[in-house]
């Protein structure tokens, strides 16, 4: 279980990785974060760009449909 | 941590996807004070992108007002501000680009007498001004109170520019002292291309984000020069000299000098 989850399914690009870093920014280092977003775009960039910039995505799965979730270990 | 309104992080955005920027780097932008000497054609570009940036607080100093022949590279300017004081325009075009940034005006020449005052209100200092007297005045007032500044300058198709810290080179380095009156002409004698005004003020308003990010590197110790027609840069390497007349081991300037000014500004 996440310490952080923050849902940006109703963000687009590039909002959707702007949220992300800020709600990175607010948490302690170590937490770790669950990330709610839409697939494609969201999906395809916000766990690759997350991942450049020195986070650790520790995994991505489907909640359901096309909604997924992306845990991010600060 | 800066509590951010939705608002601000859609009009940061841009930097906050940065890596190198970040939320951290934006609350820096927020929080900093940058000085703005002249409302010219290198403080318009400065203050413009200050502003758009964030920069908290930006200081602007000039003593004229708006003339119609400033138009023409002064873009933060327009028509029907001719006649107004330059640094109440540039206050309201700052504020109408960003209403988040203070800007404090001082409608002024600056001098020997106000300068180490103004400038120990900010954390950078950008020589926008186009005469060589206030020029060494900037610089010797930054050595003497230990502030980082950018240097400005431009004529007809050509600029220069470099950034000094505590500690690199100043522009007494490079040049001693000014020229004497009349021998070299000002950009307002000479011409000048508007748009290097934007070529070089750019510059100089990236440097002073750089310096409040603390990226990068600077343009210390290296004089970068441009000539727009040729469109080639140059940068020449410089460095703090022990001889300087203000920042060598021996400074024989102890005092701000008001130099006389070339003929051209006594035009009133």
């Amino acid at each position: 279980m996440a310490n952080h989850t923050l849902d940006i399914t109703n963000e687009h690009c590039p909002m959707t990785f702007v949220k992300t870093k800020i709600k990175l920014a607010q948490i302690a280092k170590g937490d770790t974060l669950e990330v709610l977003l839409k697939e494609g775009e969201p999906l395809n960039n916000v766990p690759k760009s997350t991942s450049e910039q020195g986070f650790e995505v520790l995994r991505t799965e489907q909640v359901e449909g096309t909604t997924w979730k992306v845990i991010i270990k600060k | 941590m800066y509590d951010f309104s939705e608002q601000q992080i859609e009009r940061y955005s841009r930097h906050i996807l940065l890596q190198d920027v970040g939320v951290e780097g934006q609350e820096k932008i927020l929080n900093a004070k940058v000085l703005v000497i002249g409302a010219g054609g290198l403080g318009a570009p400065v203050s413009l992108y200050l502003a758009a940036a964030g920069v908290g607080t930006i200081g602007i100093v000039d003593a004229d007002v708006v003339d119609l022949s400033n138009l023409q590279r002064q873009v933060i300017h327009f028509t029907n501000d001719v006649g107004k004081a330059k640094v109440k325009s540039a206050k309201e075009k700052m504020l109408a680009i960003n209403p988040d940034v203070k800007v404090n005006t001082y409608h002024t020449f600056l001098d020997s007498s106000n300068a180490l005052d103004i400038i120990s209100n900010y954390d950078f200092i950008i020589d926008g001004t186009d005469n060589f007297p206030v020029k060494f005045l900037i610089n010797d007032a930054c050595v003497m109170a230990g502030k980082p500044f950018s240097h400005g300058g431009i004529l007809r198709f050509t600029g220069q520019t470099f950034t000094h810290l505590p500690g690199t080179a100043c522009y007494r380095c490079m040049f001693k002292e000014p020229p004497p009156p009349g021998a070299v002409p000002t950009c307002s004698q000479a011409g000048v291309l508007g748009a290097i005004a934007g070529m070089l003020g750019t510059i100089q308003a990236a440097e002073a984000l750089k310096y409040i990010l603390g990226i990068g590197e600077l343009l210390t110790n290296r004089l970068l020069t441009f000539d727009a027609k040729t469109m080639k840069f140059h940068t020449i390497n410089t460095r703090k000299t022990d001889r300087c007349p203000i920042c060598g081991t021996h400074p024989t300037i102890n005092h701000l000098i008001d130099y006389e000014q070339a003929a051209c500004e006594l035009k009133k």
